[in-house]
């Protein structure tokens, strides 16, 4: 029966074909603008770490003055951590792991002499990041905590930062000069790059940024590195263990619900600790703990013009299926003839109903089909603009069933009214007429 | 009312179906129209923002990573080299130029007890000038008077990054936002425990930093610049990390040379630094560039919505036509002239047109009321929901056009045939 519906829906459909190019047209055109944008918006709000996200949160304190005004298009001062805050929760061991981190562009020299030097970004961080992020080492490990303690002149490697200075992956005990200090390569490993650079400071290009070294927060202070990122102060002084100057981002994992419960509650009791010996101005109910999804969601790590486009194109989609409604009801009125022959020679209201929603089956697949081409022609001009996030711009295998799916969809529901109208039309009044 | 009107009435409430998709579509796109270009409107405008430097005679030469102790004593020697190249009109030192995304921020009050944090502060994008940098962008002076070669000196960096010098040229913007109505000529902004006199006031320069601009309808324009000596143009931005950019001023003609010319220059003097230089209009686009794909972006996704809204209409009218072909003949027959075929057709579009138009206009309204709650867009300005509707009805009247034209061609015979 269905093979017959197709073999009637192809024949209709070339009786009109400026109609129907017109149809297919119009939702190939709507498809290919939505699911530009939104594919653009699924790879930004995607998990940069499906496998670990569940286990990881951010702790959030406010030790900000209670007068203290935020301008609502500056940096929010609380998002960071005062250096003495940071370094109470990670020493506290509260969680199953944590660590302390601020970034960093430090300048590398290529070993051998005569070449230019060049600046890499980093991360300034404590011992756990590694096992906590899961990044994998070819070679080498972390620094222990007692290099930590100690400011040991450490750092890891990214594999293609070691390729870069020293042309191998295998770089371990060798020493890297970083910004004219000397440090001796622990562990090198595998390129890192996740989509956003969800544990960066809101600051940094969280799209294209990667880090590609590792060295002791300890040791960075020692030897005086500069962090990048936002820097909030509120009472003058900006030295980097000052109480009222908010630079460093915190980490840690948990792994049970429980432990989640228990580190609120550790939270909330810092915070209150905190304001009974005055530092704190704001109460405990300021300390709050996010999952990482919760603080991309917080942080609005999308860029608000990504969203409006994503409405603006899904608006258009809308002109396009309204515009295809009524053209589809214009196509199915116009064979009251047809359709009262055959419900005269006996199908019923619903085969005449699945005959034309086949119809439109067949529109919103031949539109499925152009709307893709045309959606991988936008990813591609989306690749070409100079936002951070445009090497993305691609679909994976979801996203393209989605596309049908989005067609499919929206042609069956263009053709629901139309067909339900055309079969109701009344055959002996159709057929006396004629 | 006309007989033309009443027909055309009763007809559409014999289709009313029909009727209503059109309405919903001319509606829609109405809406989604009078925001795009809304949209387009303000990053273009952005991107035309007049900036009183010399912004075709500038190349900007930055350079990082020399021999940190002797950076501060290499700023006089490598300015003498800049200076003596042929076709460079003055050169200086700046720790950031406008539009480079590198300004530094603080928010000034009018009394001396005001804080950066108080709402009353008025936030500021502010950045250095060393000694020649005010001739080498070309700062263009309104009022007062540039730095001293005094204040150049004395004006070392204190431990929070601000200079030790109490003086302050500010964007007549600022000075106009700061002080409403009045010269800003010896008064003293406050961020205690700072202060500065402002000395000179400048025509409008371009900043960068999002905090600044939301300061207003004028908060594109709300920068500061304080004197430095050479040691603390070196380290203004991170002691640890020194950086000094140079600004070089030349015709534009011979500014592509002089970029080459100080490039070469700067790596014979500091063989280890990592140099890089740009022309200010490239710095300017780079900062732009984003308003320019956005803005293609959207004006191509709403020429299309308006094809596809046209074809719709055509093809919904070319239905109507056919299906009313003995209609058509009928009146032709007792008399009607093709003119009134067509005014017929056109009559039906406007109207079912400027009911879309008025509740798209409403529809506009209300999304843009959405948008500046949820995303910092800002208040549409009227014209545009009326432009919007007139695009909108030109096109209906367009679209119609030729639909109603064929139906004049049907031929008063129709009448008597069967169907």
């Amino acid at each position: 029966m269905f093979g017959y519906y197709l073999d009637l829906a192809w024949r209709s459909l070339r009786r009109t074909p400026v109609m129907t190019a017109l149809m297919v047209l119009a939702i190939g055109l709507g498809i290919g603008a939505s699911m530009t944008m939104l594919t653009v918006l699924h790879v930004m709000s995607d998990d940069p770490l499906p496998d670990r996200s569940a286990h990881l949160f951010v702790p959030h304190l406010d030790p900000r003055p209670a007068n203290f005004t935020q301008n609502l298009y500056a940096p929010d001062a609380s998002a960071n951590f005062t250096y003495p805050d940071a370094m109470a929760l990670v020493s506290s061991r509260q969680a199953v792991r944590q660590a302390a981190m601020a970034g960093g562009t430090l300048l590398a020299r290529r070993s051998g002499t005569g070449h230019t030097p060049f600046y890499a970004d980093g991360r300034f961080t404590t011992p756990d990041f590694f096992a906590m992020f899961d990044l994998s080492f070819l070679s080498g490990s972390a620094w222990s905590q007692a290099d930590e303690d100690a400011r040991a002149r450490v750092v890891v490697l990214s594999e293609s930062l070691s390729r870069e200075v020293f042309g191998t992956a295998d770089s371990v005990g060798r020493i890297a000069h970083l910004n004219d200090a000397d440090l001796r390569v622990v562990g090198v490993t595998r390129d890192w790059q996740p989509n956003p650079m969800f544990y960066a400071d809101a600051d940094a290009k969280e799209f294209s940024d990667a880090d590609r070294f590792f060295l002791p927060l300890s040791t960075s202070l020692d030897l005086k590195f500069n962090t990048n990122g936002n820097q909030s102060s509120w009472a003058g002084s900006i030295e980097h263990n000052s109480p009222t100057l908010t630079w460093l981002q915190v980490w840690v994992q948990l792994d049970t619900a429980s432990e989640v419960t228990a580190y609120r509650r550790y939270l909330a009791d810092y915070a209150g600790q905190q304001k009974k010996l005055g530092r704190y101005e704001r109460s405990a109910d300021s300390a709050h703990l996010y999952s990482l999804m919760e603080w991309l969601a917080i942080e609005r790590k999308v860029p608000s013009d990504i969203h409006l486009q994503v409405w603006l194109a899904l608006a258009f989609l809308a002109v396009c299926i309204t515009n295809i409604v009524a053209l589809l009801l214009a196509k199915f009125l116009r064979r009251g003839g047809e359709i009262s022959v055959r419900r005269a020679m006996g199908a019923r209201r619903r085969d005449i109903f699945i005959q034309l929603a086949t119809e439109s089956a067949v529109i919103g697949f031949a539109g499925g089909v152009l709307g893709l081409i045309l959606a991988q022609l936008g990813l591609w001009s989306v690749r070409h603009r100079p936002d951070d996030y445009a090497h993305l711009a691609s679909m994976d295998g979801p996203m393209l069933a989605f596309t049908f799916a989005l067609a499919l969809g929206a042609s069956l529901l263009a053709g629901l009214l139309p067909a339900w109208r055309a079969c109701r039309i009344t055959p002996a009044l159709q057929l006396k007429t004629q | 009312m006309t007989p033309e009107f009443r027909h055309v009435l009763s007809s559409l409430r014999a289709h009313r179906v029909p009727a209503l998709l059109v309405i919903f579509e001319i509606a829609l796109a109405c809406a989604v129209l009078c925001n795009a270009v809304f949209m387009i409107g303000q990053r273009m405008s952005d991107m035309h923002l007049p900036n009183a430097i010399d912004e075709q005679g500038i190349v900007v030469v930055s350079m990082r990573g020399g021999d940190a102790a002797g950076a501060a004593g290499s700023v006089p020697r490598d300015l003498e080299a800049l200076r003596s190249i042929a076709g460079v009109q003055a050169a200086g030192s700046v720790t950031s130029v406008p539009l480079d995304n590198n300004g530094q921020n603080d928010a000034f009050g009018t009394s001396p007890d005001a804080r950066m944090e108080d709402a009353a502060s008025v936030t500021l994008e502010y950045s250095f000038l060393g000694e020649g940098a005010d001739k080498a962008l070309g700062l263009h002076l309104l009022q007062g008077r540039f730095f001293t070669a005094e204040e150049y000196a004395n004006s070392s960096l204190r431990p929070e990054l601000m200079p030790r010098s109490h003086v302050a040229i500010i964007t007549q913007s600022l000075a106009q936002r700061i002080w409403p109505g009045q010269s800003a000529i010896g008064k003293v902004m406050y961020s205690k425990p700072l202060w500065y006199t402002v000395v000179g006031v400048i025509a409008d320069v371009l900043c960068s930093n999002d905090a600044v601009r939301s300061g207003g309808d004028r908060g594109f324009y709300y920068g500061a610049f304080f004197p430095i000596d050479p040691a603390g143009s070196v380290g203004a931005f991170s002691p640890a990390n020194p950086q000094t950019n140079y600004v070089l001023r030349s015709l534009p003609a011979e500014r592509d040379r002089v970029l080459g010319e100080a490039v070469r220059r700067l790596k014979q003097l500091n063989p280890a630094a990592v140099i890089q230089a740009k022309r200010f209009t490239d710095v300017r686009d780079q900062y732009f560039a984003d308003n320019a794909s956005v803005a293609i972006t959207l004006a191509v996704i709403c020429v299309i919505m308006l094809l596809v809204t046209a074809f719709g209409i055509v093809g919904l009218t070319s239905f109507w036509v056919r299906q009313r072909r003995r209609q058509i003949g009928i009146r032709r027959a007792i008399g009607a002239s093709r003119r009134q075929v067509v005014y017929y057709f056109q009559t039906e579009n406007f109207l079912l047109s400027t009911i879309g138009v008025m509740l798209g206009m409403a529809l506009a309204f209300g999304i843009n009321l959405y948008l500046m709650q949820h995303y910092q867009m800002q208040h549409m300005p009227w014209y545009y929901l009326p432009a919007g509707a007139l695009t909108l009805w030109l096109l209906g009247q367009l679209a119609v056009l030729g639909p109603a034209l064929r139906a004049a061609q049907v031929p008063p015979m129709v009448a008597t045939r069967a169907a």
